[in-house]
């Protein structure tokens, strides 16, 4: 398959987490979306990756995808400490930042 | 047999994340999202890049989502509430990002890298196993993967801090 391919379909998916966030309320369903849009990311990296015929693209991959990972653990934790101080788990009731 | 291969993957994570966005419960959402990161290790297979579709099974669809699951679990995965804050939230959120689509697609395919219509260059046997990926990042990309496992922890002490105030309060 053509390398173009690859990246309509790294856009594509990239829009469809786009709409996920713009949509949704739910803080995890936002996470979520999030990852999608980061996975999106990787696809277009280890695709320009091959196209270049270097391996160092990979490695960016990888970084992305420990970036992806500390944000997602760090998020849980937040959205933990929302549900155990009994507020909705709700972004569009969620406003203030003050504790 | 390769194109088949990618339009079955392809397929399998646009479904995915079609899920994800669609679903309303949120368990369900993990589930979808499992089958994307599932459906993009196969695509990362066909760019010749092992290491990087083991490491999306292990840690993605491993590790990052049995997370997500014990969350939800214990959040609760309770159905969001119906009904748009702004008028037409959902149909300005496709248009928004049809756009987006529209001009990553055509900002990347009308720029002069020649190389996007072919299928990349040949490459040696090894290209992108574990030995290949492990040495550049042992070597040249040194200081950013300290810097990665630095981040990691500093994560996994903030995720600890933040989830585990409560009860320090309460005990």
């Amino acid at each position: 398959m053509n390398i173009e391919w690859y990246i309509v379909l790294s856009s594509l998916l990239f829009a469809t987490g786009a709409v996920g966030i713009l949509v949704r309320r739910s803080p995890m369903v936002i996470l979520l979306c999030l990852e999608l849009m980061l996975n999106a990311g990787n696809l277009a990296l280890v695709a320009f990756s091959r196209m270049v015929g270097n391996q160092q693209g990979q490695v960016f991959a990888l970084v992305v995808m420990v970036v992806a990972a500390c944000e997602v653990v760090v998020g849980l934790g937040l959205i933990v400490a929302i549900f155990r101080r009994k507020l909705p788990l709700d972004v569009d009731r969620l406003r203030g930042l003050r504790g | 047999m390769e194109a088949v291969l990618f339009f079955l993957a392809a397929i399998g994570a646009l479904g995915g994340a079609m899920g994800v966005v669609a679903m309303r419960n949120p368990f369900y959402s993990v589930l979808a999202l499992i089958v994307h990161l599932f459906s993009l290790a196969v695509l990362f297979l066909l760019l010749t890049s092992a290491f990087i579709a083991a490491a999306q099974v292990v840690v993605y669809a491993g590790a990052v989502m049995v997370l997500y699951v014990f969350v939800v679990a214990y959040v609760g995965g309770g159905g969001e509430p119906v009904g748009e804050t702004l008028p037409n939230q959902r149909f300005l959120a496709i248009l928004v990002a049809s756009i987006l689509f529209i001009e990553l697609s055509a900002a990347i395919l009308s720029s002069a890298l020649l190389a996007l219509g072919t299928h990349g260059p040949d490459v040696p046997a090894g290209f992108g196993d574990p030995a290949a990926i492990g040495r550049l990042l042992l070597e040249k990309f040194l200081v950013p993967f300290e810097a990665s496992s630095l981040l990691l922890l500093i994560a996994a002490v903030g995720a600890i801090v933040l989830a585990g105030r409560k009860r320090q309060e309460t005990a």
